[in-house]
């Protein structure tokens, strides 16, 4: 529940817009990120992949790849001991196959050699003796009795009977009388939509660079989302205790939530234990493609019953996920997600995960929220068709706002859908006249968001300066934010702090970062560590002054008596107080430990024209217009820039981004060419509207930006193509040839 | 195997490496140079995120061989800035937020201003079609655009 | 990359360049622009043991006036098709279809001869170049030839080039009376795809305006480009309207053999080849009668 630590006040840092700290050594091409790390005697790693979607491994033979010259290491799933039964063994067994590879591209065998020629004809010698079994990469056919079982072993208790072994589990979400609200309802509409599974497509491969001593310490430069969990899974992989390896983050070219776990790095690690060397492995565009983890794709029935005037009375979905070989809950976060925007009297969603020959799904921003909500946004708009309502009128007429119970539980505090819903029917885009084969569309959007473990610790130099040391790789800007907020909390020039993400070894734990956390989690231990600091300088400076430390206050970087009573003293600025530090005392810092609640959800509604050429079923999208609650924008430009990223990956989903695989089960399209996502000719500007609905959670009202703008794209530019060629597709992508059969079929 | 000696000139410097036939400009600039300004996000010439100019054109440094560089001329990201002065595309993409995770900058850099060469007046299709080779995943592009058409308006004011 | 010894030269003359590949034992290949030999290379696809970089020969990079027409090095880039004033005046299709291949970094270095030799049955400017009934000089050990575009590819990856052959130059002919080209393709996106269809279309019209001569050329159909006769023969002697670019979209998809594959199904290329066929016959009507009002 929130801590309704949330006060008004008036902004020095927050809210402007500084040239971020990292930014120059991006634009020269000095940041460090994942394959940009070198060390002597480095050795270059190579995986060999699996090219059969499913089969047992008979026997792995090595001993010609171990034998050629160069060739320091090899490994197989038969260097990874016995790991316990769990997330962290199929982590493992996802990075490099035990006994069955399950997946086309899933990893057999890995070579370190000294150069990558020499690894790359290893790979060419190693032996695999498979023996090839019946794959299934489609929803519907895992799930039938009878389908060919991917993974044996995962099956929980909540699923019922008559499945495959392939569906491993059922949520169940929800409340009120189903029935009674479905007969009150004028129009009933049901229907099934499918989401096809899409890639976080960063523009950076997966990298690390790893060196385990022969003590069994070690270090590790990654390109990750979170290097503590990085730690925690590869030290379990790798049977040593969290503290003797050390993660460093590098700079991140990307990640969506692709990079909250490891493929490579545990395979790095184990190379050059054996190899007695650093080994670099950097992945190829197609192993990303093939072996890192896209998200799930989805079939969604959905049931909505509305009144003739637009009141929902009734709600209900199935949602069937597929995320590859192994288990995953992101059908569960589908389940909660799907009706998040409505006030609803009688709701249920059930989700199920199913098993698939298809690789291990990873997070990707407001993992199974996307076509949950596609699937709802898409029934709510046909029913206002049908009903001829104005949709954006049903959904405020509908909309969750504060004390609204949840369709996933919880009740709802402070919440800006009303407001993002208004603001987006205030503005001209919504009343702009549209042309021929033009269409408008519209859908809401929601993300949880998280808080989470955190830790940050801040030093006030001896100069005064200020130093925040943080451990969430800076992924869109954070290291601008968390400045920001110990600089306006400090009341010092945003230019005097520096922030910087430390290892693992330097900082308490921190959680990944995903879950748009960093802003609310980071932040708000920053300004508590800040606060600490503050403490100990009013302290010092009242050491100074010779008075009590409660008679100091602190205001714009300098101690004040705080009133007359406290003496008459000039202000004390922190660069005085900081170089006076050795006799007051020593060293002047603020640290901040603590597991964030209160994250607070955000909503967002989104506004899409396109246009649809009738005689070939390609779309340009026209216009974009973003309206999301912020919470708080501490630096808008990068606010900004979530939504518009998160909107863009959400059109590139909705449009023409997809996994094909072909009846052979092997991924046809691992690669940029055929695996399309957006590029700047396809698109507009990308307009936004921030809305400043704090959220009583964190001191500023900061709420989480990053993930929400992915959410309503999907069905707001379905809902346009609808619109524009006046009939309805329900299923994305919505690629030419499906846009153009859609129209030749009316 | 043996190695090839290349004498060529990268950002003005006269430089010399040796190298494998089959070995790409990017690997050489990046492994062997260390200049690693320049990123292989797919090595097959469909990200832009290895863009440098050879002999003045924009090209991906992944589809070019080191050995053809012999003779040539070639400008990196790191060659953009003029002694500690910042090109006014790199100082508008920090004033406008024109990056995020930073991978595809320097080779949205690095096109930009082989653009800005070629047409110092572009409209906003110009510049959306001569980067659509250049894939950012972060930005949804917005910013970036504005970032070049900002510079490019600051450089006709210069010029 | 491929290990092993690759070797990597860079000739002076053709008849040098020709010679190294004709003597080379394993694989050999000619570098140009590299745009698809090295992404082949990449996927390992091919290990050449010999590369031929022809950019080093005299003439391989020039474009210049030839018998009233155009002669295109093997080894100009798009960029330098697309800059060039006097090419874009006769044969606009044609640069179009070489500014469709990739990126304008693939434009820094890919050759429409290399678009050629590649053979794929979607090559972007193919198509113009059927359309235009441009030829190719060939020059192999036993010395040079030259024939029409069409006759070079065969199949997907398939030439009709000989061991040791080397095309060195697009010969593009003079333009006879007033006429123009152009070309379309289908993609999903506005860039960065391989054309799902496309569809070039060359006219020419006499002094009343009326189509005297015509050529239709479709990509990415059938296993090669098409040359469309009957299409052709809808538009000669028409004077471009309405009803005669929709029976060349009706012949156009009839005679389209597409496939399905994971760009698209064979019922969908078949359909918008001819609405590219339409477009482009189009464009190139509405270039040629500009033309003809610039002579007026």
């Amino acid at each position: 529940m929130a801590l309704d630590e949330y006060e008004k006040r008036d902004f020095q840092v927050i809210g402007s817009r500084p040239v971020r700290p990292d930014g120059i050594d991006k634009v020269t091409g000095r940041a460090l990120y994942g394959a940009d790390a070198v060390l002597p005697g480095m050795l270059v790693g190579k995986v060999l992949r699996s090219p059969h979607p499913h089969a047992r491994i008979r026997s792995i033979d090595t001993r010609a790849a171990a034998a050629l010259n160069g060739v320091r290491a090899v490994v197989t799933g038969a260097d990874f001991g016995e790991i316990r039964k769990g997330e962290t063994r199929n982590v493992a067994e996802n990075a490099m196959a035990f006994d069955h590879a399950l997946y086309d591209g899933h990893a057999v065998a890995a070579v370190a050699a000294t150069s990558e020629a020499v690894a790359r004809e290893a790979l060419k010698l190693i032996e695999v003796d498979y023996e090839v079994l019946p794959h299934v990469t489609e929803i519907a056919a895992a799930m039938a009795p009878g389908a060919p079982v991917v993974h044996a072993g995962f099956v929980e208790d909540s699923v019922p009977d008559g499945f495959s072994e392939n569906v491993t589990a059922r949520h169940e979400f929800g409340h009120g009388d189903l029935e009674a609200g479905f007969a009150r309802a004028d129009k009933v509409i049901a229907r099934t939509l499918k989401t096809a599974a899409t890639h976080q497509g960063y523009i950076e491969p997966n990298a690390c660079l790893a060196s385990m001593g022969p003590d069994g310490r070690g270090d590790l430069w990654c390109c990750t989302q979170g290097h503590y969990f990085v730690r925690q899974l590869c030290a379990e992989i790798m049977g040593i205790e969290e503290s003797r390896l050390r993660v460093t983050a590098s700079e991140i070219g990307g990640g969506f939530g692709g990079k909250t776990t490891v493929f490579v790095e545990p395979v790095a690690l184990m190379l050059s234990k054996k190899a007695g060397a650093p080994v670099k492995l950097v992945m190829s565009r197609n192993e990303v493609f093939r072996a890192s983890g896209p998200t799930v794709s989805s079939e969604i029935d959905v049931k909505i019953g509305m009144t003739r005037d637009g009141r929902i009375t009734a709600a209900e979905a199935e949602l069937r996920y597929q995320g590859g070989a192994f288990p995953n809950i992101t059908v569960m976060f589908g389940a909660m997600a799907a009706f998040a925007a409505y006030d609803l009297g009688a709701v249920r969603t059930v989700g199920y995960n199913v098993l698939t020959n298809r690789p291990k799904q990873a997070a990707y921003r407001a993992p199974g929220a996307p076509m949950a909500i596609y699937a709802v946004e898409s029934v709510v708009n046909e029913l206002c068709e049908e009903l001829g309502l104005d949709p954006l009128e049903v959904r405020l007429k509908n909309a969750a706002r504060k004390g609204t119970k949840s369709s996933y539980g919880p009740t709802f505090n402070d919440i800006g859908l009303v407001a993002t819903l208004e603001a987006a029917q205030a503005h001209p885009h919504y009343r702009a006249p549209l042309g021929p084969n033009q269409g408008r569309g519209l859908s809401c959007g929601f993300w949880f968001n998280f808080g989470g473990n955190t830790s940050v610790s801040l030093s006030v130099d001896m100069d005064g300066s200020v130093s925040v040391t943080e451990g969430n790789p800076d992924i869109g800007g954070s290291r601008a934010s968390i400045a920001m907020m110990a600089a306006e909390e400090l009341g010092i020039p945003f230019e005097r702090v520096r922030a910087i993400v430390a290892d693992t070894a330097s900082l308490g734990h921190n959680d990944v970062t995903d879950g748009s956390r960093v802003t609310f989690a980071v932040g708000l231990a920053t300004i508590k560590a800040a606060r600490a600091a503050k403490k100990e300088l009013c302290k010092r400076a009242a050491m100074m002054w010779g008075i009590d430390e409660e008679a100091v206050t602190w205001e714009n970087g300098c101690a004040k008596p705080s009133g007359p009573n406290a003496g008459s003293f000039e202000p004390l600025p922190i660069e005085k107080i900081a170089r006076k530090s050795p006799r007051t005392g020593g060293p002047i810092a603020g640290h901040h430990e603590v597991n964030a609640e209160g994250a607070g959800v955000s909503f967002g509604v989104h506004l899409c024209d396109v246009e649809v050429d009738p005689e070939t079923g390609h779309t340009k999208i026209l216009r974009y217009t973003i309206f999301q609650d912020a919470g708080k924008a501490i630096h808008p430009d990068y606010v900004e820039g979530q939504m518009q990223g998160g909107a863009v990956q959400g059109i590139g989903w909705a449009l023409n981004e997809e996994y094909i695989y072909g009846k052979d089960g092997r991924l046809q399209n691992p690669g940029f060419l055929d695996y399309r996502i957006p590029v700047a000719s396809d698109l507009p500007d990308i307009d936004t509207v921030i809305l400043e609905i704090p959220n009583p959670g964190h001191p500023y009202g900061v709420r989480g930006v990053g993930e929400t703008g992915i959410v309503p794209p999907l069905a707001a530019v379905s809902n346009a193509v609808s619109h524009a060629i006046g009939t309805r597709l329900y299923e994305l992508p919505m690629s030419p040839p499906k846009i153009l059969k859609a129209i030749r079929e009316g | 195997m043996s190695k090839t000696h290349v004498t060529t000139t990268i950002n003005g410097t006269r430089t010399e490496f040796l190298c494998e036939a089959n070995e790409t400009l990017l690997t050489v600039l990046r492994d062997r140079l260390h200049l690693t300004g320049a990123k292989e996000g797919c090595g097959s010439g469909d990200c832009g995120a290895c863009s440098v100019t050879l002999n003045g054109r924009l090209v991906a440094s992944c589809l070019v061989l080191g050995v053809e560089a012999e003779g040539a001329e070639i400008t990196t990201v790191e060659g953009m800035a003029e002694g500690g002065e910042l090109h006014p595309l790199q100082q508008k993409f920090l004033d406008l937020a024109a990056l995020q995770c930073g991978v595809c900058t320097p080779g949205i850099l690095v096109a930009a201003k082989a653009l800005l060469e070629k047409n110092p007046d572009p409209s906003e299709q110009e510049v959306r079609y001569w980067l659509a080779g250049n894939l950012c995943r972060c930005t949804g592009y917005d910013k970036i655009i504005k970032a070049v058409l900002a510079a490019a308006a600051d450089l006709r004011g210069a010029a | 990359m491929e290990s092993g010894n690759m070797r990597y030269l860079a000739p002076k003359t053709v008849t040098e360049a020709a010679q190294l590949l004709a003597d080379s034992d394993g694989i050999a290949r000619v570098l140009a622009g590299g745009t698809d030999l090295l992404v082949q290379m990449k996927a390992e696809t091919i290990a050449p043991d010999l590369l031929v970089d022809i950019k080093h020969i005299p003439g391989m990079r020039e474009i210049t006036a030839e018998a009233g027409g155009w002669r295109i090095g093997a080894a100009v880039p798009g960029a330098h098709i697309s800059e060039h004033a006097g090419l874009k005046a006769d044969w606009p299709g044609v640069v179009e279809a070489a500014a469709l291949i990739g990126s304008t970094q693939v434009q820094g270095r890919a050759s429409i001869v290399g678009n050629l030799c590649n053979a794929s049955p979607a090559a972007d400017s193919v198509p113009a170049l059927v359309a235009a009934d441009a030829r190719v000089q060939i020059t192999g050990p036993k010395g040079t030839r030259d024939c029409a575009v069409i006759e070079i590819p065969v199949g997907p990856g398939k030439t009709t080039l000989q061991r040791g052959e080397i095309v060195t130059a697009v010969l593009l002919p003079a333009r006879t009376g007033i006429g123009a080209d152009a070309c379309l393709r289908f993609i999903p996106r506005t860039e960065m795809d391989i054309a799902v269809c496309s569809a070039a279309v060359n006219v020419t019209l006499d002094e009343s305006g009326r189509c005297s001569a015509a050529r239709v050329a479709l990509g990415a159909v059938a296993p090669v480009v098409l040359l469309v006769e009957e299409a052709a023969d809808i538009l000669v002697g028409s004077r471009l309207d309405r009803a005669t670019l929709e029976r060349l979209q009706s012949v156009c998809s009839k005679a389209a053999r597409p496939i399905d594959d994971k760009r698209g199904t064979a019922e969908f290329r078949r359909e918008v080849v001819g609405v590219m066929a339409r477009r482009a016959a189009r464009l190139a009507a509405e270039r040629a009668t500009a033309k003809a009002g610039e002579k007026a």
